[in-house]
């Protein structure tokens, strides 16, 4: 009896059921469909995320001044405590400290206010004003639309200069140029020299709603001369940001006479962050692959059920085939074979449909196919014939062909 | 598939005693066990020549359904031997029985069992298969079976699509189509009429005449008259034992000088 044959066989067998193993198929193919789907859907969340991360400039570290001050213009030493390590002000001097460590490209020291900005006819509130040095432009990944950025001397000199974000421009003077243009920040008048190029939102704060100056005007004017909000380390490439961390982190407890205990200050770093949000993203793709699994596992389990109806109906064509000499391998093959077919069928069905399904965006995310999940998904729906076909198969090779064809 | 040989026959057939096609020695089948254990045969011995025609006559539950399971190698014996062409059975497992039920016996069942959604070519073709006979010769030899049982025009009809007469030749076709040394029939003409029965009967007769050796089980005395042999079974036990003409002669309807073969 040749391979050939039992395959003609079980595809007469299906074609006598047609609706039954189309349904059958069905419960395969949303199955190993979802698989694909799903997984491309949590692996697409996870590379916009890791874009919209990197996009932020993989070199750039941030140092965060986190506690022992009520805002930037407190008071240092207010509290009563008696604690060894009394939290200390970020200051430009720990700032200069840090730009003299290994593998560091830049520092700018940074202090942020929110302010309302108007130009005697417009005015623009809740813009976040920072207050930085030049250096903060390429640490941020900032790029220029019009005019120029302000210049290191203009810094010393504290001049009245601001380069404002995209949409900060946009709401104070349409769609004039504003080089050259005055603003009044808080009531001081400034000169804009600069407009940035367009960034786009980052989470719920718009990247674009800004406005930049140089940190002495913005201290001398606004802030006055407290912590620093933070301080930008551009590390020289993006394979050192980890050594640049760790010299960071000693400075600091050096200078500010701490442990990392009772650490004044947070270092965060992009790729900090990356992993962070590749680990939140790989739970979210094992947990969407796992429901998809379900579903997988419940149309195999339908597969047994239907091979189950299918024996017991056909048990007197089986007995009819043992009569006149099937061997029970045969009919095991038989029936194996049919319920491997039916897998194979959904299973490759859904791997088109999961493809096709690929193509749209779904909640915002454009899928992204994992190309492993799709021979595994396909692999998994034949093991699942066999293995759920093998119950009912059994059953019909060992039936006594006595009984059998007794059975009405 | 098929690839292993059956046991061979012990000792070498002999010219004077031509050795019996089947062979029962006291044969036993118990149903159940314990308080309901049922003998359904009671120690039956039993030998049928080649090209004998013996129809196995007696009521219902008197054992006969249980002799011709025996006979067909559907069941085995709970005591005593079987053997086929000299084959002890007992000694088989399902593989091989499966090979003996294919390679020996042709089957012919009273609700005919034609495999439905499939065409008669089909059918007959379907021991072929399962022998391992290849596309062309199987298609060569279900042919030939199906134009000698009168169903050469109707090779792609479906057993749905024919009438119980024409099943039923289809069922003996794919009866012979293996050449087997038995023809088994389970009272073949039970689902037939009068006229469909006689027709059947007839290609019986025909296949005794051309060498086959035939058992038919059956309570219709009209139709054990076309036999050689009638043996009479009750209460598990062979009570009559008649012998009509010899195993070698032609059977008693064609005997009659009116019907030629």
């Amino acid at each position: 009896m040749s391979p050939v044959q039992v395959f003609r066989f079980a595809l007469a067998g299906l074609a006598a059921n047609k609706l039954r193993s189309a349904l059958t198929t069905l419960g395969i193919l949303i199955g190993v469909g979802s698989v694909i789907l799903l997984v491309a859907v949590g692996n697409g969340s996870s590379q916009s995320v890791q874009n919209a991360i990197s996009s932020l400039g993989a070199s750039a570290i941030t140092v965060l001044h986190t506690e022992g001050s009520a805002g930037p213009a407190a008071a240092p030493t207010s509290a009563a405590s008696t604690a060894f390590a009394e939290p200390q002000n970020l200051t430009v001097q720990d700032a200069q400290a840090l730009a003299q460590a290994q593998g560091v490209a830049s520092v700018s020291p940074v202090v942020s206010t929110s302010q309302t900005l108007d130009n005697g006819a417009t005015s623009d509130s809740g813009v976040s004003l920072t207050g930085t040095y030049p250096s903060y432009f390429p640490a941020e990944n900032d790029t220029l639309s019009e005019g120029s950025y302000f210049t290191t001397q203009e810094v010393n000199t504290a001049r009245n200069v601001v380069v404002l974000g995209s949409e900060a421009a946009s709401d104070l003077f349409g769609t004039v140029n504003p080089v050259g243009q005055s603003v009044l920040v808080a009531g001081i008048p400034f000169t804009v020299v600069g407009e940035l190029a367009t960034k786009g939102s980052s989470g719920l704060t718009s990247a674009d709603n800004t406005a930049i100056a140089p940190l002495t005007t913005v201290q001398d004017e606004l802030t006055g001369f407290g912590s620093l909000n933070d301080v930008v380390v551009l590390a020289k490439s993006s394979s050192q940001v980890d050594t640049v961390e760790g010299e960071i982190t000693s400075v600091l407890d050096l200078r500010h006479h701490e442990t990392a205990a009772d650490a004044d200050f947070d270092v965060l770093s992009a790729s900090t962050l990356l992993s962070t949000a590749s680990s939140t993203a790989h739970t979210f793709t094992v947990l969407l692959g796992a429901v998809a699994a379900i579903s997988l596992l419940v149309g195999g389990i339908g597969i047994t059920n239907i091979m189950l109806v299918t024996v017991t109906e056909r048990t007197r064509e089986i007995g009819i085939r043992k009569a006149i000499g099937a061997t029970p391998g045969v009919v095991l093959a038989q029936f194996l074979t049919e319920a491997t077919l039916l897998s194979m069928i959904g299973g490759a069905l859904g791997v088109l449909g999961g493809i096709i399904g690929t193509r749209f965006t779904i909640v915002g995310v454009k899928p992204v196919i994992v190309p492993l999940s799709i021979p595994l998904a396909f692999g998994v729906s034949a093991l699942i014939g066999l293995f759920f076909g093998g119950f009912p198969a059994n059953r019909a090779a060992n039936m006594r062909p006595a009984d059998a064809l007794r059975y009405e | 598939m098929m690839t292993r040989p059956l046991p061979h026959a012990a000792g070498p057939p002999s010219q004077a005693h031509p050795e019996p096609v089947i062979q029962l020695v006291s044969v036993v089948k118990t149903y159940g066990t314990g308080e309901a254990a049922v003998q359904a045969l009671r120690g039956v011995s039993l030998e049928v020549a080649e090209r004998d025609y013996v129809a196995i006559m007696g009521a219902s539950g008197s054992g006969k359904s249980t002799m011709m399971n025996i006979i067909g190698c559907l069941d085995v014996p709970s005591e005593g031997q079987f053997l086929i062409d000299g084959i002890d059975t007992s000694a088989l497992d399902e593989q091989q029985l499966a090979m003996v039920r294919n390679r020996k016996i042709g089957f012919v069942f009273q609700a005919f069992n034609l495999i439905p959604r499939m065409t008669a070519l089909a059918n007959v073709e379907l021991p072929l298969s399962y022998a391992g006979l290849r596309g062309a010769e199987r298609r060569y030899r279900a042919e030939a079976a199906l134009h000698l049982v009168g169903l050469g025009h109707r090779l792609q009809a479906q057993p749905q699509q024919l009438s119980g007469g024409q099943q039923q030749r289809v069922a003996v076709a794919r009866a012979l189509v293996t050449a087997p040394s038995l023809i088994l029939a389970d009272e073949p003409t039970g689902n037939l009429d009068t006229r469909a029965s006689a027709d059947l009967m007839e290609v019986f007769d025909r296949l005794n005449v051309a060498g086959r050796t035939i058992v038919l089980i059956t309570h219709e005395a009209d139709v054990a008259a076309h036999a050689k042999r009638v043996i009479g079974v009750q209460d598990g036990h062979i009570v009559a034992d008649r012998r009509v003409t010899a195993p070698g002669a032609l059977p008693p309807y064609l005997g009659r000088p009116t019907v030629q073969p």
